[in-house]
């Protein structure tokens, strides 16, 4: 379990991803990635759960269920994110024109 | 969060594209990689030097995306320097920014060399230490908190303020308007905006995110742009008006542009001329053009008029559609707008006021004086429009430009947009100038076609056009024939410019409504409204600076105006200090106002003159030099 604020970055404990947060519920958010919880520091040695396994992709954003959680993952990995047992799903980008 | 994570992401994504090429530089090119690396060894660089701010005093080239995105991993803020401001004009911002890492140019760096303050290195020499150097050790500063960049805005009076973008600010905007890894591997984005620009620093940014290849054009012609837009195949490109309206005039007499890879051609940065944009259809038609409105004070843009709009409004039998053409679109993910009169309540549908933003993207701060972000996190954009039913933006001129004429308030946007729909107007400008009858009287100076003769008939002709359009209050009383209108180099209208202009001598000693020009206006109105007890309504320019006062008082109202050095004609004494002016229409009841608030005398100083005694005239020539009031007091 973790404060999460906008801006914050995580790592998994069991693979490669990391995502940085861009919007977060107040309070206590049980953030996973492969089934565990990420955390600031490195690798525990776990694997990736096999009910959390369809991986990650850069540049892609995730959301929960009600959208008070949104993550962007900046680096790719096997597992994937969940909140209290609940896939985060990737959010549908509005395609928007070119500006600059 | 930090824009160094948007290039870290965009090198372990597609790290051996080509992320910037610098056609002036031999066509020399960078990788994301190779960008990423040099970030990093700058970095390392720039910390070493203990500067508190990265100060980029060049055009567009390779050190400069480098130096942006160095500064960030470092933590430093970045500095891009106006190059076409005057020695002494550069001198002052670079001061502000001390101590400072520059980069600059060959040329300028001897002038830098040796100054307290002022770490200096030319950019060869920058990007031959970043790029041979390793810097993936380097630690990275995160906080979104941090400072990004400091943009000095091009406010054409005062000193430029330094509008303040945090990490979080610009990363908001990437990650929320921008798909990341988006763009297919043959895209390439001609960049022709300065790096001093809001646009240059976004396209940098969105550019890197998206992988889209960035070829630079430092020094923008429209010969250069279409040569180098056919000859590096560009598939998307960013104009402001006055750039697209060069580029439509070089390709006269060509059926089309012949640039069918051009895929999107966004535009933004000032009012589009109808004709330009028409014509620029026509010219490049399997193009998508895109208009964007934003701000320094917003991490660039904010609303977007896409290619579906424009092409939905340009088709549609309604009107309230079709008009949707010269809007800037809807507000993008995350930004909310709000129009609100003067006393700060919402307006509604079709109302005309001063437009608010709200959103993560939003900055509205400026360093030394914080932020004008409201409680709730509004911004007042000083710009001035309205929304229709569906919630498109249409712009009309700054929250100021507001002509005032017999108590009548009226846009000179509209004015200017009926008199471009004439055939024989290329260009337009409408400001309100002193007017005795009316306080303020509507003036416009035209550009003509060239082969329409500018005389007496044709002011009649147009005059006579506007009242077919608008009500007879709209008609402008003169009219005058310019080659060309001021604009500055961005596309902005400098309608102050416009103003001075058509406020002749002879026409403010005509006034009828008392002025005060004064130096300082923040302390005339401390004298006035605390010393005199004199009511006061307070007005802000552009700039956030008090622009004038109006003063009640009995059986007159009396307007007190910044004095502006370079518009009205340089107000200035035989001491070198700016001087006020008095005018009035009955120096006898004006006096009688100052005495009765028991003020003996007027303060030593102060001459009042009525208007048609008024015949001083300064060193120079210049009419009207008297001290200041509150300097004696």
């Amino acid at each position: 379990m973790a404060t999460l604020s906008a801006g914050k970055r995580m790592k998994s404990a069991v693979c490669a991803t990391e995502i940085m947060v861009i919007a977060a519920p107040d309070g206590e958010v049980d953030l996973c990635c492969g089934g565990t919880a990420m955390g600031d520091g490195e690798s525990n040695g776990g694997a990736v759960d096999a009910d959390h396994a369809d991986g990650t992709a850069i540049g892609k954003r995730y959301v929960n269920e009600d959208g008070s959680l949104e993550v962007l993952c900046v680096k790719a990995g096997e597992g994937s994110l969940s909140v209290g047992g609940s896939a985060l799903n990737v959010k549908d980008a509005k395609k928007l024109p070119k500006t600059d | 969060m930090n824009t160094m994570m948007l290039l870290e992401m965009a090198m372990s994504g597609f790290g051996d594209r080509v992320a910037f090429t610098d056609p002036a530089d031999g066509g020399s090119s960078i990788t994301y990689q190779e960008l990423y690396d040099a970030a990093g060894a700058a970095a390392h660089d720039i910390r070493e030097s203990g500067a508190s701010r990265v100060a980029m005093l060049d055009v567009s080239n390779i050190a400069v995306p480098v130096a942006l995105f160095a500064s960030g991993w470092a933590g430093v803020p970045y500095v891009p320097i106006n190059y076409r401001l005057t020695g002494e004009e550069i001198d002052a911002l670079l001061a502000r920014v001390t101590p400072a890492y520059l980069v600059t140019d060959d040329e300028r760096l001897p002038h830098f060399q040796d100054r307290d303050g002022v770490d200096a290195r030319s950019r060869g020499t920058f990007l031959g230490a970043a790029r041979s150097g390793d810097g993936h050790a380097e630690q990275r500063s995160m906080d979104p908190e941090d400072v990004g960049v400091l943009l000095f805005t091009s406010g054409t009076t005062g000193i430029p303020k330094a509008a303040v973008l945090r990490h979080k600010h610009l990363v908001s905007y990437i990650v929320s308007s921008v798909e990341f890894m988006s763009a297919a591997e043959d895209e390439a984005a001609l960049v022709c905006v300065p790096p001093y620009h809001v646009a240059g620093i976004a396209s940098t940014l969105s550019s890197v995110y998206a992988g889209r290849r960035v070829v630079q054009l430092a020094n923008f012609s429209a010969d250069a742009w279409i040569e180098t837009a056919r000859h590096e195949r560009i598939t998307t490109a960013f104009v402001v008006p006055t750039m697209l309206s060069r580029i439509v005039d070089a390709l006269e007499g060509e059926k089309t542009a012949g640039m069918s890879h051009l895929q999107s051609l966004s535009y933004g940065g000032g009012k589009m001329p109808l004709s330009v944009i028409e014509k620029a259809m026509a010219l490049f038609p399997d193009t998508d053009f895109t208009n964007a409105y934003g701000l320094t004070e917003t991490s660039s843009t904010i609303t977007v008029l896409g290619p579906d709009e424009h092409r939905a409004a340009a088709t549609s039998e309604a009107e309230e559609v079709r008009r949707r053409l010269v809007s800037v679109g809807i507000p993008l993910p995350g930004i909310e707008i709000e129009i609100r009169d003067d006393e700060g309540n919402a307006l509604g549908t079709d109302q005309r006021g001063e437009i608010y933003v709200r959103g993560e993207q939003v900055s509205g701060e400026y360093e030394d004086r914080g932020s004008t972000v409201d409680t709730e996190g509004w911004f007042p954009t000083r710009d001035a429009g309205f929304l229709d039913a569906e919630g498109y933006l249409f712009l009309d001129g700054r929250a100021d430009d507001v002509i005032v004429r017999g108590g009548e308030n009226m846009s000179p946007g509209e004015i200017e947009d009926v008199l471009l729909a004439h055939d024989a107007v290329r260009d337009a400008a409408v400001v309100g100038v002193p007017s005795e009858e009316w306080g303020e009287a509507v003036a416009g100076a035209v550009v003509v076609n060239s082969d329409t003769p500018a005389n007496d008939d044709l002011i009649a002709d147009l005059q006579d056009w506007v009242r077919s359009h608008m009500r007879s209050s709209r008609v402008p009383e003169s009219i005058a024939f310019w080659p060309e209108l001021p604009y500055n180099e961005t596309g902005k209208l400098l309608r102050r410019v416009v103003k001075a202009k058509l406020t002749a001598p002879a026409q403010n000693v005509r006034a009828a409504m008392p002025l005060l020009y004064v130096a300082d206006i923040e302390r005339s109105r401390a004298f006035y409204c605390d010393q005199l007890g004199f009511t006061l309504t307070n007005r802000w320019d552009a700039d956030g600076r008090l622009n004038w006062c109006q003063l009640e008082m009995e059986g007159a109202t009396i307007m007190l105006q910044s004095a502006e050095p370079d518009d009205l004609g340089g107000l200035r004494n035989g001491h070198g200090d700016v001087a006020l002016f008095f005018l009035c229409e009955n120096v006898d009841d004006l006096h009688e106002q100052f005495t009765g608030r028991g003020v003996d005398a007027p303060p030593p100083t102060v001459a009042f003159y009525g208007m048609r005694q008024l015949s001083v005239r300064d060193p120079d020539g210049r009419e009207l030099c008297f001290e200041h009031p509150v300097s004696a007091a």
